[in-house]
């Protein structure tokens, strides 16, 4: 027997689950990513303590210096549940997919002037093993931290720059192959550009706060590598050289970063508006960790600027300093 | 030798993937339950991108498989050319 | 154009050695020890990472591409669903009672295996399994947001769900479910993914989904037939870096082998006594029955483990030795785990009933050694005295396990007659067991399961009622204050389904859709 139950007007007894109603303030439809948000964590009544672990409880809020009276007051502004999300990433997949074969098909990779392949070579592919740095880091964002919307994003930049990483193997296999990308480790475990950099990176893979971390990583760090590389070295300067299809190949950089960046001026404004003290240790966080990037992207940036490293660093820096105290840290 | 199986959603695109298993694989034994369908074979299955692809008619990526897959057991190779699930004991 | 020429195409293999292993390296600024802490504590030798063997080969720009593929077919069923009210195309409305059950007991600990697999895909020193497991991590928080996202529908319109997350941390019988993977994920790192990553994934997956999903396909259930399908579509992924897990702690050094077995003997059992609600779920939960537990266990552990553990035998691995109880128990889990919820249905987020006359059929006819002798009398005479008015619902607390945290339920092995008992004195208290498994657990760790969460014991101790009750004035209600602290309305989200709010609805629901008005 076929019913045909669209005909059927029913009244809903609730509109959405409790906790979510709680937190709306009131009983009405809510979005997936509330849904899919929201006290997703467990928060009492924890069995046993981890016992790599034994100071705290599995999820634990006193795991970083950063306080808040409601760890779901953190808002992704992109809304990324893991649908929204993988769809999001999917649709820039295609277009860096019909990037890579316009470039490769047309042989566009051999047309680049000699100087271009060769700061492609010496400063984009050993940035591979940076992402890599970017995907641990975010590995430890997703599981130290507390409650479901600081910590979801975690897991998607983890993986995000692990497709990176992957984006930039493959412009070193477009140009070169396998040999070039040993080369490029070389340079990163070895050469003095980059010692500065891999130590920065090695340094946060043993930080224990994992706000503290959010901040060294994916503020700071990708807060200043990804305007200075992507947008003023590949998008301005290559370009300007007759190298405009590295800036397709790393169009997915440019357009993620204007993206996530969203999400985390969102989250430094969040916990800073919560509370002076916060906004004290993010302001001290900050300014740390970015000095420091700064001055390790310093020689990087050397590799394609030459003269006007000081000049266009200096600007970047001038930039991120703007994009902060607007998202309330006092620099 | 023990058994080996992979399962798969029953739709438009596992027909011709069940249909390459069941060629590449005379023994095995094709089990179907609501919207699911459950291939067992001794020891050993094999599922090959060319068998796909000349039932499908056009180039196949064995990953494509993970889509429609539900669950399978044995130990897993996988190459470019052929999927393969099997017991050493 | 010369270089182009010389430039050969990867093969998979390759490619995904240069886009993982390849973007690795060894630190020299910190120490080893200090990025990957957790190494060593738990004995396990493993002298080189690079030995791993990738088993599924998916970089981030296939993984998007299909499991987009997999989500853009998903919600367009779950919106067809909510659209088409799809709810009222279940065979019968007690059929949503498992869906009660999934959502506050299965759900949240998708959302556990995600931060544990981010956890352990953070913690590994070889890129290979990291990957692997950061890659789990992203399917996890992905099961845990499409089961939310199909469960919310029913939600809407039937009770017992309102409040899940809730529920999951504090309702007596969902800490059986939360302790086993907060036991996991409080485990190292290792542990933690012979527990999930081998022994849950591997072994016993199958017969949790397997049965929930075909459940659902039986029962007309199309969402969650769709999510649970979707879901299972990653697993083939988990399973084997589970398998590969094992495999590759064994190659590495044979001291590995007597910390694995016991973790496989330990987890196996763990894992069992969880899917007991599988069980009863399967025998007398699902209005159309697809098979019944001692079947799945028979064909998915029985004959499936029993291929995998004839393959481990290379490394020295042996079948756990609790097999052989739980093919004594196999007769009797369902039917002593349905008549106790039946008992304590006033404290559950479910509606329980008992079967009717075609269901005892079924039962009798799938447990013959077991069904008419043991179980059939008791449930017909629970039936008469309800039918009588004499409905009794349970209100004394049972005894839990201090290992598994179920009720002190389970009989003898062998002897269905006589509740098994263990005991362990451990400092200065005593601890209760269902079983000698759970005994041996606790004894090789007492000072984790102490810690146990006992939820009879916190409500004993006045833990489990909402802030400022008095338990001591005249005509305290203790069941009543419970049902407060766990959030659940008495009468709507309780009791039996005969007379239920939800059957109540579900009939005139379906009545709209049948008839002319
Ligand atoms: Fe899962
Ligand atoms: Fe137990």
């Amino acid at each position: 027997m076929h019913i045909d139950l669209r005909t059927v007007t029913i009244k809903p007894l609730r509109h959405t689950f409790d906790n979510i109603a709680r937190r709306l303030g009131a009983d009405k439809p809510a979005t997936r990513y509330q849904e899919g948000t929201l006290d997703m964590q467990q928060t009492v009544n924890f069995h046993y303590r981890p016992t790599w672990d034994p100071d705290h409880e599995i999820y634990d809020a006193s795991r970083t210096a950063i306080k808040m009276a409601d760890w779901y007051a953190f808002k992704d502004p992109r809304q990324f549940y893991y649908g929204a999300y993988t769809m999001a990433r999917a649709k820039q997949q295609d277009t860096a997919e019909a990037n890579f074969d316009f470039v490769e098909n047309r042989g566009l990779a051999e047309t680049l002037p000699a100087d271009v392949r060769a700061t492609v070579l010496e400063l984009l592919v050993p940035l591979r093993h940076v992402a890599w740095g970017s995907n641990m880091n975010n590995a430890s964002i997703c599981a130290y931290s507390y409650g479901t919307a600081f910590s979801q994003p975690g897991i998607y930049q983890a993986m995000d720059q692990l497709g990176i990483a992957q984006y930039l193997t493959r412009v070193g296999l477009l140009l070169g192959g396998v040999d070039v990308l040993d080369e490029a480790k070389d340079s990163w475990m070895t050469a003095d550009t980059w010692q500065g950099l891999r130590r920065y990176v090695e340094d946060c893979m043993v930080l224990k706060d994992p706000v503290e971390l959010f901040v060294a990583q994916n503020v700071a760090l990708d807060g200043l590598l990804y305007p200075l590389v992507y947008e003023t070295i590949v998008d301005d300067v290559l370009s300007a050289k007759g190298g405009t299809p590295v800036a397709m190949l790393t169009q997915f950089m440019t357009d993620w970063f204007a993206e996530t960046k969203r999400w985390t001026d969102a989250t430094m404004k969040t916990a800073a508006a919560e509370s002076a003290e916060n906004k004290e240790i993010l302001a001290k966080w900050v300014s740390q960790w970015r000095d420091r990037a700064a001055a390790t992207l310093l020689p990087v940036a050397r590799i394609a600027l030459n003269e006007r490293t000081d000049e266009l660093v200096a600007e970047v820096v001038q930039q991120f300093n703007a994009r902060l105290v607007k998202a309330g840290v006092p620099l | 030798m023990s058994t080996v199986f992979i399962a798969l959603q029953t739709n438009e695109d596992t027909r011709p993937i069940i249909e390459a298993i069941v060629q590449d694989n005379p023994a095995a034994i094709v089990n179907e339950a609501p919207a699911m369908v459950k291939i067992d074979a001794e020891g050993k299955l094999v599922i090959r991108r060319e068998t796909v692809e000349e039932l499908i008619g056009r180039p196949y990526d064995l990953q494509e498989l993970q889509v429609n897959l539900i669950t399978m057991s044995g130990n897993l190779d996988q190459t470019d050319d052929e999927m393969t699930l099997y017991w050493n004991a | 154009m010369d270089m182009q020429v010389a430039k050969k195409k990867l093969g998979l293999k390759e490619r995904y050695a240069v886009m993982t292993r390849g973007l690795d390296w060894v630190p020299s600024y910190q120490k080893m020890e200090d990025i990957y802490p957790y190494m060593t504590y738990e004995g396990i030798k493993i002298h080189d990472w690079d030995k791993w063997e990738d088993p599924f080969r998916l970089t981030m720009d296939a993984y998007w591409k299909y499991q987009s593929e997999k989500e853009r077919k998903l919600y367009a069923v779950l919106d067809a669903f909510n659209q088409n009210n799809g709810h009222l195309n279940v065979t019968d409305a007690r059929y949503i009672n498992t869906v009660k059950l999934f959502v506050s007991g299965i759900s949240p600990l998708e959302y556990v295996a995600h931060r544990g697999f981010a956890h352990a895909g953070r913690q590994f020193p070889g890129p290979g399994p990291r990957v692997a497991c950061l890659m789990q991590s992203l399917d996890e928080i992905r099961h845990a947001q499409t089961q939310v996202h199909a469960v919310a529908n029913y939600n809407k319109y039937y009770n017992g769900m309102h409040d899940f997350h809730h529920a999951h941390d504090r309702v007596w019988f969902l800490s059986v479910p939360k302790s086993f993977f907060d036991d996991a994920i409080t485990a190292g790192p290792f542990e933690f993914m012979v527990s999930i990553g081998f022994s849950f994934e591997y072994v016993l997956t199958n017969l949790l989904f397997v049965p929930f999903v075909s459940g659902a396909a039986y029962n007309g259930d199309m969402g969650t037939m769709t999510f649970g399908f979707s879901a299972q579509s990653d697993e083939a992924r988990h399973m084997t870096l589970g398998l590969e897990v094992i495999k590759f702690i064994l190659e590495q050094d044979p001291d590995n082998l007597p910390i694995v077995q016991r973790w496989i003997d330990k987890w196996t059992w763990r894992g069992y006594r969880v899917l007991t609600l599988v069980a009863m779920m399967m025998d007398y939960m699902l209005p159309k029955r697809t098979m019944s537990w001692k079947e799945a266990w028979e064909i998915y552990f029985e004959e499936n483990g029993g291929a995998l553990f004839k393959d481990l035998a290379r490394y020295g691995i042996t079948m756990p030795k609790c097999a052989e109880q739980i093919a004594l128990e196999k007769d009797h889990l369902s039917h002593q785990a349905w008549s106790t919820f039946y008992n304590y249905a006033a404290a559950a987020n479910f509606h329980t009933w008992m079967p009717d006359e075609d269901e005892m059929a079924w039962l009798s006819a799938k447990y013959p050694n077991s069904y008419d002798k043991y179980y059939r009398p008791r449930m017909e005479y629970w039936r008469e005295q309800a039918a009588k008015g004499n409905r009794f619902y349970n209100k004394t607390l049972p005894m839990l396990c201090q290992t598994c945290q179920v009720p002190m339920i389970f009989t003898e092995p062998g002897d269905p007659t006589k509740t098994c008992y263990r005991e362990v004195d451990y400092k200065d208290s005593k601890y209760h067991f269902c079983s000698d498994h759970c005994k041996a657990i606790f004894e090789h760790e007492p000072e984790k399961y102490v810690q146990s969460w006992l939820p009879v014991h916190q409500i004993y101790q006045g833990n489990c009622f909402p802030e400022g009750t008095d338990p001591t004035v005249e005509g305290f209600d203790p069941l009543a204050a419970v049902l407060k602290y766990y959030h659940l309305e008495s009468g709507r989200d309780n009791l039996d389904f005969e007379g239920s709010e939800d059957q109540k609805n579900f009939d005139e629901w379906r009545g709209m859709a049948t008839k002319n008005v």
